[in-house]
């Protein structure tokens, strides 16, 4: 897996073997006992104007690998490369100026905006601590990104307690967009909200992105709403990606029997078809304590003897398709094609 | 609504439930009406306060009082009015014959008594049976639900174990007494799919075996199209359209189902943008004046801003709460 071959114009983020471990903690000296490997050795690249959807069951790290990214973790090792930048060796002021072009929207929206501040002063905290226009601009600017984001300009004086999860995400967005950043890190951004305010937020992430030309990395435990918003979709448990495609790819030839059995699981809203689901037995196991070998094989319907010891490895399956399966070995196809080829 | 022949088992008549604001009155549940025959399941669809959950407590006599009364109608369970019984009485019925199970596993279950001492004090407080008896049955209901091993499970504490196995108890404790009726409030909405695929198929085989009745409360369309054999889609307090699973979802009459359908995104499906329903839910102490989905409806005409429209069968045991399909003469066309 190198990115030699590969001309870095197009290219925003890369990440590279990144590993996110918390140390636990026992006895009276709290010596460290153990450690949760919460990201275990995550690679993905995003292109410019590209959507890359993350998915996985709760605890499986997503939301560690997008806090890492932008440093609000750090990390315990690896690269994350921003516009040719190394993320991770930036310290004070440049960090601070790359943290402008990298944004987030939470997905609580009602714990992420703070309660004693207008939706003004939210919108605009970011343009001061950058410095951004003109002290007396800024207001007209919020109050434009307020209405671009479905708000009216009055809400600029409101407070968050006053508006509904809808809204409040749009606040949420507005704020991120107030520092025009590139690429904005979207944290499970609408599993908190109803059903129909959900395509609203949806289709205004959409045409934002268009708009500004952004780029996003789209954390979900929902596929539905993962394939419907994503280019590529890279499937994560228990912090280590396992798949990764286009999203149509993913969906028409799934290849890792995680990925099959995720598919499998969800409701197809087909009544009166109704297949006997195919189950996946077992829990999701601790991060604490992961199996040896592959971190899926207690619960793989296809299990092989080598996946309870040897680790899995990243291999290009097809072009920009790429599995972590014994199933599929690298020795079977040439492994050595571009990084993200097929974006 | 339904024309099954047998008596249904629990028939919810106009029920209305309401709550006392600072806002003023809070009507949660203002006027509905479902039966559900024995050995089925009706799922109850809306978005979050609709009253879709405030109708599940209402049934069990859970609202709390004040602020929240039963201000009309009726719940007939087995023939018995539940909204007429006496604090002693519904507590024989609570259960014991209707049971209910909860979204968060976590929050509903005690963690300072082991999960055995929680279950058994399910069957202890209902059935005339010594202590061993009931831990005997415990674990026959453990093993039920698929826990593995069961006996050391009844030493342990919530915090011990998974999301998915704390379900699992919850369902273990509602089933214990055998219930004829089984309440489930998002069962597998705070789970990971591929939980709630093994939880939801658990339901079923249980329901099978105990030959038992499940209102089921989701927000998850998908949910309802696997399990249910007839849907309520809820809307401010109200069923908007009720129809057996199949015809729902083939002929889905009303806007506001036809829109929920719509702002999905659907697995394999790539569409361009996704169809919304512009607007929020409205507040339940000022609901819009006649059909209260009118300033959100795409096909809502004058009449709909002055008729109070109710549930009405547009065919065979399908109803609408929609002026457009009840009135043959206005065209469904978005204005």
């Amino acid at each position: 897996m190198t990115h030699t071959t590969q001309s870095n114009n197009d290219l925003l983020l890369t990440v590279s073997d990144l590993k996110k471990y918390y140390p636990v903690r026992r006895g009276i000296l709290a010596r460290v006992a153990a450690h949760v490997k919460a990201v275990d050795g995550v690679s993905f690249s995003l292109q410019r104007g590209e959507t890359l959807g993350l998915v996985g069951e709760s605890g499986c790290g997503k939301t560690t690998v997008g806090r890492t990214i932008l440093r609000l973790l750090d990390p315990t090792s690896g690269e994350v490369h921003f516009n040719g930048t190394s993320v991770f060796a930036l310290h004070g002021e440049e960090l601070r100026q790359i943290r402008k072009q990298m944004q987030i929207i939470f997905q609580d929206p009602f714990g992420s905006l703070n309660p004693r501040m207008t939706v003004g002063g939210i919108v605009m905290e970011g343009m001061v601590a950058h410095a951004m226009h003109p002290k007396t601009e800024r207001p007209e600017r919020a109050q434009a990104l307020l209405e671009r984001v479905g708000l009216s300009r009055e809400h600029f004086f409101r407070y968050p307690h006053e508006f509904s999860g809808g809204q409040r995400q749009r606040i949420g967005i507005a704020r991120a967009l107030a520092v025009e950043p590139k690429f904005i890190v979207c944290d499970e951004p609408v599993s908190a909200l109803d059903v129909s305010i959900q395509a609203q937020i949806i289709n205004l992430l959409s045409d934002l992105k268009q708009e500004y030309g952004l780029s996003y990395l789209f954390i979900a435990h929902d596929l539905a709403v993962v394939q419907h918003i994503s280019d590529r979709i890279a499937v994560m448990y228990l912090g280590k990606i396992m798949e990764e495609a286009t999203s149509e790819e993913l969906f028409r030839n799934p290849l890792h029997p995680y990925t099959k059995a995720l598919l499998a699981a969800i409701p197809k809203g087909v009544p009166g078809e109704k297949a006997k689901r195919q189950t996946l037995p077992g829990d999701v196991p601790s991060p604490l304590n992961p199996p040896a070998g592959c971190p899926f094989h207690p619960r793989c319907p296809q299990v092989m003897e080598e996946c309870r010891s040897k680790p899995i490895e990243r291999v290009e399956q097809s072009a920009g398709h790429f599995v972590a399966c014994h199933l599929f070995p690298a020795s079977a196809i040439g492994s050595a094609k571009p990084a993200g080829a097929a974006g | 609504m339904t024309t099954a022949q047998t008596n249904p088992l629990l028939e919810v008549r106009d029920l209305k439930t309401y709550f006392a604001t600072d806002r003023g009155v809070a009507r949660a549940v203002d006027g509905v009406s479902f039966s559900i025959p024995p050995r089925t399941t009706m799922g109850l669809v809306g978005e979050s306060g609709c009253g879709k959950s405030v109708t599940a407590l209402s049934i069990l006599r859970l609202i709390p009082s004040p602020p929240g009364r039963i201000a009309g109608g009726s719940i007939l369970f087995e023939g018995q009015d539940l909204a007429a019984l006496s604090e002693e009485e519904i507590r024989h019925v609570r259960g014991n014959q209707i049971s209910m199970i909860f979204q968060e596993p976590m929050t509903s279950l005690n963690p300072v008594f082991t999960l055995g001492n929680q279950i058994m004090e399910a069957i202890l407080t209902h059935q005339p049976v010594s202590h061993a008896e009931a831990r005997e049955q415990t674990i026959d209901m453990l093993r039920r639900v698929k826990i593995p091993a069961a006996e050391t499970l009844l030493d342990q504490y919530p915090h011990q174990i998974s999301g998915g196995m704390r379900q699992r108890v919850m369902i273990a404790m509602a089933l214990v007494c055998r219930p004829k009726l089984l309440i489930a409030d998002e069962p597998t909405t705070a789970l990971d799919v591929t939980i709630q695929a093994q939880i939801l198929e658990l339901l079923e085989d249980l329901q099978e075996e105990f030959g038992m009745s499940v209102l089921l409360i989701t927000h998850d369309l998908g949910i309802v199209a696997d399990v249910a054999d007839q849907v309520a889609v809820m809307y401010a307090g109200r069923i908007v359209e009720m129809a057996p699973t199949v015809e729902l979802f083939r002929n889905p009459q009303h806007p506001y189902t036809t829109g929920l359908f719509r702002s999905r995104p659907s697995l394999g499906r790539k569409k361009a943008r996704l169809d919304v329903i512009p607007g929020t839910v409205p507040n339940p102490t000022h609901f819009p004046e006649g059909c209260r989905f009118h300033p959100r409806c795409a096909y809502a005409v004058d009449d709909c801003k002055k008729t109070d429209v109710t549930l009405q069968n547009i065919s065979g045991e399908h109803g609408s709460a929609c002026l457009l399909g009840q009135r043959k003469e206005l065209q469904l066309q978005p204005v």
